[in-house]
């Protein structure tokens, strides 16, 4: 029999998808048994090259996570299409652009700024930032160009399944995994690893009173772990976020984030995060109205956490 | 759903849109748009002659649903949907695009109106090929109502539905209907005498065939909705046969347990087995039975042995609460007032001093039947009082320490009780400290103008400051605005004009019942000013005070209506309801809750079983909330789905 | 950012509930008050039906503007459904905030049946408001910054 041909890529990304490949433990064996990993430059040197020698479309497939950021996640991304029957955006960045997303609420320079000159332990005098190319003795060296816009994998190639997380829930991981090497696969574009209903459908908390008289932050104080955190005035995502996690931040007594990304009839999950959160505020006369919506501080970043590149506005106003 | 196929008809309505809007541009847009196979324009559509020309297209061109670019769908919306039903389309395949009021009448630039106009095709357009064939949602009916509270709200309204021909059950929670106007001595401003004029129609209620008088009754559970409404009632026994009872009272006469007299507001004393008043109806004996010496096991036993002996034998100690199952279309709530605590408003010395009275409690002694039998008394020393102050407003229109609204009666009443005071002590003098004089009613002005001037009582522009003892008086300190003065009265009565608050009850009432209620706990109404006498919460009435303070002939005038209401819903063995109402995606929901508390008339619910989401279609009345707090998009409204509002977006944006 | 081009008309996506704010622009039109044609409308039973999301959907998709028109606070012929639009609409004018898009783009008004020249008024400000601002663009200008 055949061994299933897949490849592991990274873009923007912090290695933690990498490590829920990892969480498979001694099922890794089994695996290897099955497949045959092609390319997988987290646990290998492999070179630019060796991907392009793969002939197109021989790669079963290819799992990218991390955003794409920079020129290098792009064009990976591109070749990796080129050479995969199947391409799946693996984990909340390459799903919905995850925590390098938020950089769309600034910019290059800015971020440039405070990497390279603000930072107080920063010692640039002469305040250099990179550039993309660099004469230097040996001759023309180059680096990718840094993107203004993070965006999602699909918002750069053509994507056919979705695992989201962050990172994905190892058990997930296992399942969609054996999906692919078995190939029972349901239609192009689904998610898989996930369940199509929020997160509420499976938190064990009791929920009474839909009701928010005030909002705060995790660290004021110490969540009942019985009672939803909503109702204590603590943001929980778990109502706009699909579930299949487990509810495992919750069961740490920690709000959801929304890191498993929209359901699947929502077009804007922080917008209906939004919505849902303030329909619950009791609240009836201009001022308490004003006072909750004051007391959430950063709306961006609580209802976009994971998904601001697969927003609709998907940045702020450059 | 297949592809429908679309006709589109503009209205020139004459020169009205004709004048501004290039009708011909219209129609040529219109029948680019995918899924439009015919569009033609007419001089009036909502004529004769353009409603056949709908009805003809409708078949010659086998179309599966319309849009019509005219006036306001205010206008003819309704005409024009009969028109396609009247074709055999679904009246739900009918849209009609707002050309004229929001268009053609509002801009001077004629192309501008006239893309403007195309642009609110387009949305009708794209809406009407995403419209579901809705048929209207039928309910039957159970033609009963029940009416909750007995006094002369409840009263009037049992009477006017009882008379319209339908069975009414009246619930009232104490022994007798008859509420505060039974309490009351006379009424303003005819002066009346109260229980005369109420008397007659306490009979009429008890007497009528189609009235069940469930006295000692209280409203235990409510379930159903509109037409349908399952309501248990739990009835106290009385321990008294109602129809062998004869009222002689050799049972009071006999019974050591004596309690205060709530009818006289604690002002006299009456027995555990008693009458609530001489002219209850029933006119039968009650036992109270938390004051009663004991019945389990039974105690005393002397009343049961008094009523064998030398009455008519209609007692009976084994008795137990009985519950009503009782099935009604309609719910009229008449559950009246009682009056704000007097004892916090510590500056009158109210429940301090014994001198200082309330309003109902002076109107019990100007009773005939009262107290004092209709003398003026001063519950201290029993002397008649030769110096009486009337104190209006007291603990109301102050939103920060009590009451912030009015009550509205209390300056017509103050003036009667000055009025009858004068009456009875004509060598008293009587103050009334006022803010200003509210008499809006009819007579009520002449009535007022009357006690200010005939009478010589002093009326008094300001507020008092304190009351206080003072060597067996009370010293009443307070100021006349109008002549900038403080003022001391040494006087030998105060009463205060407290406010009216819904009575004790009304909470838990309220939330049996799903009936909301105001900031101030009075029941809410649909719409202040058009629906005052429905609750949002469909097939649910109200009358009286327990909507809001007011007099006896607003009283009887809303309990007319609310009758009115209940009889409307009842006239018809089915109801039909708009079925463009909500409904929920079982695949889609998590049953998060977040909808349930975003609609006002409680029509979503958590199923107990499947803990998702469920509307009941009856109570929808599809404004759509609760589609926008939907985390899930898991609700959606029928015919204004997120889907259409997309569709129409896009047709705006896009162009 | 100086707008050179003097015939930008602003395209603003307007919601207006029936019982309210759609019959005080319909009195607009029976007492033939003149306003600019910027605002393009959407009947809804409700100003409680306006989802946030779909206000964000017509800034994506090139509206320049969306005007929310709800009845006055207690008048609300569903009870409250205007209190909810309100609550919704001051956290996503805060979230508004942060994305850079003007006050004045979005908003919320509440006008009643017999407000027919409010309605007009209301119309007329906020297009000037908006044109002042120049168009929004949105997907150009995300897309101009990629």
């Amino acid at each position: 029999m055949t061994k299933t041909k897949i490849a592991f890529n990274w873009a923007s990304s912090c290695g933690g998808c990498e490590i829920a490949i990892f969480e498979l433990g001694t099922k890794l064996i089994d695996l290897a048994n099955k497949v045959d990993i092609v390319f997988w430059p987290a646990i290998l040197d492999y070179k630019y090259s060796d991907l392009e020698a793969i002939p197109d479309g021989a790669i079963d497939v290819a799992f990218v996570n991390g955003a794409i950021q920079n020129s290098e996640n792009e064009h990976l991304a591109k070749l990796l299409r080129a050479k995969s029957k199947l391409l799946v955006a693996f984990g909340s960045c390459a799903c919905l652009g995850g925590i390098p997303a938020l950089a769309n609420t600034t910019s290059r320079d800015q971020i440039f700024a405070s990497s390279y000159i603000e930072t107080s332990t920063t010692d640039n005098p002469e305040k250099t930032l990179p550039q993309t190319k660099l004469q230097a003795r040996e001759g023309e060296l180059t680096i990718p160009e840094f993107y203004n816009t993070v965006k999602t994998l699909d918002q750069v190639v053509d994507v056919d399944y979705y695992v989201p997380g962050c990172p994905p829930v190892g058990e997930q991981v296992s399942k969609v995994i054996s999906q692919f090497v078995e190939g029972v696969l349901p239609p192009k574009g689904a998610v898989l690893g996930a369940s199509d209903k929020s997160l509420c459908h499976e938190c064990k908390r009791v929920r009474t009173d839909r009701k928010i008289a005030k909002i705060i932050r995790t660290y004021q104080t110490l969540p009942d772990p019985q009672k939803c955190l909503l109702e204590q005035g603590i943001i929980c995502m778990g109502p706009a976020t699909r579930g299949g996690c487990g509810s495992i931040c919750l069961d740490a007594n920690m709000p959801c984030r929304g890191c498993y990304g929209p359901l699947p009839k929502a077009i804007d999950q922080g917008g209906k995060m939004l919505s849902a959160l303030s329909s619950i505020f009791d609240a009836q006369s201009e001022e308490d109205i004003q006072r909750l919506a004051d007391s959430v501080v950063d709306p961006v970043g609580t209802f976009y956490r994971f998904g601001l590149a697969r927003s609709l506005l998907r940045r702020t106003k450059p | 759903m297949g592809t429908k196929r679309v006709g589109v008809f503009v209205c020139h309505c004459g020169l009205n849109i004709a004048g501004m809007v290039k009708v011909k541009e219209v129609i040529d847009k219109a029948n680019k748009q995918p899924g439009v196979v015919f569009a033609v324009d007419h001089k009036y559509l909502c004529a004769e002659p353009g409603q056949t020309l709908i009805k003809d297209s409708i078949r010659q061109h086998q179309l599966d649903a319309i849009v019509v670019a005219a006036c306001s769908p205010a206008m003819h919306e309704a005409t024009f949907k009969n028109i396609a039903q009247l074709s055999g389309l679904n009246r739900y395949n009918c849209e009609v695009a707002n050309i004229r009021e929001q268009s053609s009448w509002v801009h001077d630039d004629s192309d501008k109106a006239t893309s403007k106009a195309q642009i609110a095709v387009r949305q009708g357009i794209e809406k009407v090929k995403l419209n579901e064939p809705l048929q209207p949602i039928t309910v039957p009916v159970t033609r009963r109502v029940l009416v909750i509270g007995g006094g002369i709200a409840g009263i009037r309204a049992a009477l006017d539905v009882a008379n319209g021909g339908y069975q009414v059950y009246l619930v009232e929670k104490s022994g007798s209907i008859g509420g505060r106007m039974a309490q009351l001595s006379e009424t303003f401003p005819t002066l009346d005498c109260s229980i005369c004029i109420l008397g007659p129609l306490m009979v009429e209620v008890y007497r009528h065939p189609n009235i069940k008088l469930l006295r000692l009754s209280r409203v235990e559970e409510v379930k159903g909705y509109i037409g349908n409404f399952k309501v248990r009632v739990r009835q106290e026994p009385p321990y008294v046969e109602e129809a062998k009872c004869n009222a002689c009272g050799e049972c009071a006469k006999v019974c050591p347990a004596q309690v205060p007299n709530e009818f006289d507001f604690g002002l006299t004393w009456r027995k555990a087995i008693y009458t609530p008043f001489a002219q209850a109806v029933p006119p039968a004996y009650v036992l109270d039975s938390t004051n009663c010496l004991g019945l389990l096991p039974q105690a005393c036993g002397e009343c049961k042995k008094a009523c064998d002996q030398f009455g008519t034998g209609c007692m009976n100690l084994d008795a137990w609460p009985q519950v009503h199952e009782l099935e009604v279309g309609a719910i009229i709530v008449a559950t009246g007032y009682e009056l704000y605590d007097a004892t916090k408003l510590t500056e009158y010395g109210y429940g301090i001093f014994s001198d200082v009275m309330t309003s109902l409690e002076f109107e019990r002694m100007l009773s005939a039947s009262g107290p004092t039998s209709g003398e003026i008394r001063r519950p201290s020393d029993g002397e008649t009082p030769r110096e009486i102050v009337f104190i209006q407003c007291a603990g109301q229109r102050e939103p920060e320490t009590a009451l912030p609204y009015c009550s509205k009666i209390c300056c017509m009443y103050t003036a009667r009780h000055a009025m009858m005071f004068h009456h009875k002590v004509p060598e008293g003098q009587a103050y009334v400290f006022y803010m200003d004089i509210r008499a809006g009613g009819k007579g009520y002005e002449e009535f007022v103008k009357r006690c200010q001037e005939e009478r010589g009582l002093l009326y008094l522009r300001g507020r008092v400051a304190k009351v206080y003892e003072e060597n067996g008086k009370l010293v009443v300190k307070g100021v006349d605005t109008l002549s900038g003065k403080r003022v001391q009265i040494n006087a030998d009565l105060v009463v205060l004009a407290v406010g009216m608050i819904p009575s004790s009850e009304t909470h838990e009432l309220a939330s049996k019942l799903k009936a909301s209620l105001d900031a101030n706990g009075f029941f809410s109404e649909a719409h202040p000013k058009l629906r005052p006498l429905e609750s949002p919460t469909a097939g649910i009435f109200m009358a009286g005070a327990g909507q809001a303070p007011k007099d006896i002939p607003d009283t009887v005038a809303q309990a007319s209506g609310a009758a009115s209401k209940a009889l409307d819903l009842l006239s018809s063995p089915t109801l039909e309801r708009e079925p463009t109402v909500a409904q929920v995606v079982g695949e889609l929901c998590s049953g998060c809750g977040i909808c349930i508390p975003s609609c006002p008339y409680e029509a979503l619910s958590l199923n107990a079983e499947t803990k998702l989401a469920e509307v009941s279609e009856a109570l929808c009345e599809g404004c759509g909330t609760c589609i926008a707090s939907c985390p899930s998009s898991a609700l959606s409204l029928r015919n204004l789905t997120d889907e259409q509002m997309l569709a129409m977006i896009e047709a705006i944006v896009a162009s | 950012m100086i707008q050179l081009e003097t015939n930008f008309e602003p395209k603003i996506v307007g919601f207006l509930c029936r019982w309210c704010s759609y019959a005080g622009a319909d009195l607009a039109g029976t007492s033939r008050i003149k306003y600019p044609p910027n605002v393009n409308t959407i009947r809804v039973n409700c100003s409680g039906r306006v989802d946030p999301t779909l206000v964000l959907k017509a800034l994506a998709l090139g509206a320049d503007g969306v005007l929310i028109a709800g009845c006055h606070p207690g008048d609300c012929h569903y009870t409250n459904g205007n209190v909810k639009a309100l609550r919704r609409f001051r956290l996503l004018q805060k979230m508004l905030d942060q994305f850079g898009i003007e006050r004045e783009r979005v908003r919320l008004e509440w006008v009643s049946a017999s407000e027919g020249e409010r309605y007009a008024r209301v119309v007329r400000g906020m297009t000037e408001d908006v044109r002042s601002l120049g168009p929004l663009n949105w997907k150009a200008r995300v897309e101009a910054v990629a």
